[in-house]
């Protein structure tokens, strides 16, 4: 596909829901706090961030985001490409998700069991998905999109996800346009 | 011969650029290339080509920093992590926009050779004759007779591969083997070609990309990181092709931040003598001699380096008699298509990262059809399986989400059109003197828009491509019909134009500007009309045809 419609006629192809897509075209979007985003990186945060990962892409017979220090790639997008308006709404959204936990299971995200962790972010899922389908133009993203966004982005493209729950071939050296799959079969990396 | 006198002189290093001092070095010439920016050496300064995805810290993506330090290249899919190094800084050399235009420039040794899209076409007949049936703009001095065997020419020197499809609206040429549709591509294309009995068809593009080893130079390796440069040189640029041709010859001389003010003219022999250049890093000026200069600085800038040569003679510029100098910009508009999904073929998928895709030549205006608009477009496209990012409806998060994202999606496909540009007299550049750049140079103004033409073709781009795919079986198809943006399609072209009249076109038919023809420039600047293809192989073939000309001009003493 001619590089400058890949993108942008993906996105349209599956119907401009794609996660990810866009922050390749526009940026990601986000205050400068620089304090409080600084706190991103501190192992806490870090833990946290990695914690909220391996419950969106958990362990399975390949390793979870976890494995992939998801929790401290986060922090570099959210300090280095969001604008300060995003990164305000991911700060806060952390607080929300925490809100959240204790609300549904009387306790913080981090006393939860994988169960209930799981639970609850299906439930945040739920509500950016039903957010997000309306959403106008300019309005404000929705916290857990962010972070389930960067979660799938520093997943799949770390060496984790890219040689375990990928296929990685940096030379293929060839083109085959009629290779076999069968159901199982691990997708490529991207590059 | 003293230290600044040459028997040539090139400005730029581009595609043409390269091929100009390939050429003229070829032939006996001592030769100096003069490039605006700094050096990149082939597979050397290739810093990122062979990082893996996990050693960019954004991935790939745009950081803040980065979207405010590049406004101009941030609008559309350039601007990223892996090679913002092969493009200009823009707030060191800036440009006026009276309407918007995207302009996306590479300043440096290989210029935008190295971050070109590389599909290569033959323009036809039909194409050389447009502007004269339509009574549009000026009349191509030359037809596809003429410029045919240089096509053959730099076709085997560039390496393009391709399929001969016989078709007569896209000539074939002399191609390396072509690279394979995918099974899906393949299905598609024989639906298309049945349904409309060979009056539409779907092709493997023709890139620029090597299939075997070629002057050594290693195939291509379906890598897809191209635009990073190549370090098996397996797409054409000048670092992997024309600069190593030109540099055997011993005769090439190249200088980077070299940026040429002024070609310097003569009024008594009618006749360039040589070029000033203001060195980018000392900021002194030197000047340059030769008997034959080539300007391949790019569509806009070598219009900008004539306009910046007024004399008391010319007092618009070199090449400004006519009237037409830096007017008639075009480009090929687009952002606009259709892709849905495709049902079936589960048990299908690819090896390899194919850099290319699939290319559907033009139909409209052709062979009796007659539509409400002029000329036509193409289209470029492919199938593929989904990635993780795609969202998956049904599924939020967890172990079965993370498994399915792990497994290829199902099949898509989907086409995007490439329409030809009319060369309006209005769309223009011109110096903009109330503005400098980094250098204290005037910057270039433009003034550009589509018109009526280019917006009536567009919706047949959008329900052409929604017709052909959902009579190739695609599902669930949407089309896209954005607003068109000139610069976007990064084929500028027809600032300098050729023709038949010195008193309607800056060049005549052999790229030699009518008012001083020790000057000759090859690049999209010298375009009468834009046709719908991808122009560099024209730009090629041009400056292969004018080199071997300027040179036995040289000879007999004509210039």
């Amino acid at each position: 596909m001619n590089r400058r419609e890949a993108v942008g006629s993906v996105a349209l192809l599956l119907g401009g829901s794609i996660l990810g897509a866009e922050f390749f075209i526009s940026g990601c979007k986000s205050t400068n706090n620089p304090d409080k985003v600084a706190d991103l990186f501190n192992p806490d945060s870090v833990t946290f961030l990695n914690e909220i990962g391996e419950t969106i892409l958990p362990a399975t017979k390949t390793p979870g985001a976890k494995a992939a220090n998801v929790g401290g790639f986060i922090g570099v997008m959210v300090r280095d490409c969001y604008t300060p308006k995003d990164q305000q709404i991911f700060l806060d959204g952390l607080k929300k998700l925490n809100a959240a936990a204790n609300k549904k299971f009387g306790s913080g995200f981090m006393d939860l069991n994988a169960t209930d962790r799981t639970a609850l972010l299906n439930d945040l899922d739920k509500e950016q998905k039903e957010y997000t389908k309306n959403i106008k133009k300019d309005a404000p993203n929705h916290y857990f999109r962010m972070i389930k966004e960067l979660t799938l982005l520093g997943y799949f493209t770390s060496e984790v996800g890219c040689t375990q729950a990928l296929r990685y071939l940096p030379v293929p050296g060839k083109y085959d346009g009629d290779y076999a799959y069968k159901k199982g079969d691990k997708a490529w990396a991207l590059s | 011969m003293s230290a600044n006198n040459y028997d040539a002189i090139v400005i730029g290093s581009g595609i043409s650029g390269g091929w100009a001092a390939k050429e003229l070095t070829e032939k006996g010439l001592k030769t100096i290339m003069l490039e605006r920016g700094r050096n990149i050496e082939h597979v050397k300064d290739y810093v990122n080509a062979t990082k893996a995805p996990w050693e960019f810290p954004h991935r790939g993506g745009r950081t803040q920093q980065m979207i405010n330090d590049y406004p101009v290249l941030k609008r559309d899919y350039p601007l990223n992590e892996m090679n913002l190094d092969y493009w200009v800084n823009e707030k060191e050399s800036p440009y006026t926009e009276v309407k918007r235009f995207d302009w996306f420039r590479g300043y440096h040794v290989g210029g935008r050779s190295l971050m070109w899209g590389r599909q290569s076409y033959r323009w036809a007949d039909v194409d050389f004759e447009a502007n004269l049936k339509d009574g549009i703009g000026v009349d191509w001095p030359i037809r596809y007779k003429d410029i045919a065997p240089w096509y053959s020419y730099v076709e085997k020197f560039a390496g393009i591969s391709g399929n001969r499809d016989g078709l007569a609206i896209l000539p074939d040429g002399d191609f390396m083997p072509p690279m394979q549709m995918n099974v899906v591509e393949k299905d598609v294309a024989a639906r298309i070609n049945n349904h409309y009995k060979g009056s539409r068809n779907m092709i493997i593009g023709r890139v620029a990309n090597i299939t075997v080893p070629h002057n050594g130079r290693t195939n291509c390796q379906y890598r897809n990181k191209c635009s990073l440069g190549c370090p098996f040189g397996g797409y054409f640029s000048t670092q992997s092709a024309t600069l190593p041709a030109a540099k055997a010859t011993g005769n090439l001389t190249v200088r980077p931040w070299s940026i040429v003010t002024k070609i310097l003219y003569d009024k008594d022999t009618k006749k360039a003598t040589g070029v000033e250049v203001l060195d980018a890093e000392n900021n002194q000026t030197y000047q340059y001699f030769a008997k034959v200069i080539f300007l391949n600085a790019s569509t806009m800038n070598s219009a900008w380096v004539l306009m910046n040569s007024a004399t008391d003679v010319w007092h618009d510029g070199l090449g400004s008699s006519s009237g037409e100098l830096g007017h008639n910009l075009m480009d090929h508009h687009l952002g606009v298509g259709a892709g849905g999904s495709v049902d079936g073929f589960e048990d299908k998928y690819y090896y390899g990262r194919r850099a290319n895709g699939i290319y559907i030549p033009r139909f409209r205006n052709l062979n009796g059809d007659k539509r409400d608009y002029i000329r036509g477009f193409g289209y470029q496209g492919g199938a593929s399986r989904g990635g993780w990012s795609r969202d998956i409806a049904e599924m939020n998060i967890g172990a079965d989400f993370k498994d399915a994202l792990s497994e290829p999606g199902e099949w898509g496909m989907g086409v995007g059109g490439f329409g030809e540009t009319l060369p309006y007299h209005e769309n223009r550049v011109y110096l903009d003197k109330t503005k400098k750049d980094k250098w204290g140079l005037p910057v270039l103004a433009v003034d550009a828009t589509t018109k009526e033409n280019e917006r009536k073709m567009r919706i047949d781009m959008a329900n052409d491509a929604q017709e052909m795919l959902e009579q190739a079986g695609v599902k669930n198809i949407k089309q896209y019909n954005l607003e068109p943006v000139l610069g976007r399609g990064i084929h500028e072209m027809g600032t300098a134009r050729m023709g038949r009249d010195p008193k309607t076109s800056v060049l005549n038919e052999w790229n030699q500007v009518w008012d001083a023809k020790n000057v000759f420039v090859t690049d999209g600047s010298s375009m009468a009309s834009s046709a719908c293809q991808n122009p560099s192989l024209t730009y090629m073939a041009l400056t292969a045809r004018a080199a071997d000309y300027a040179v036995s001009e040289l000879k007999k003493g004509n210039i």
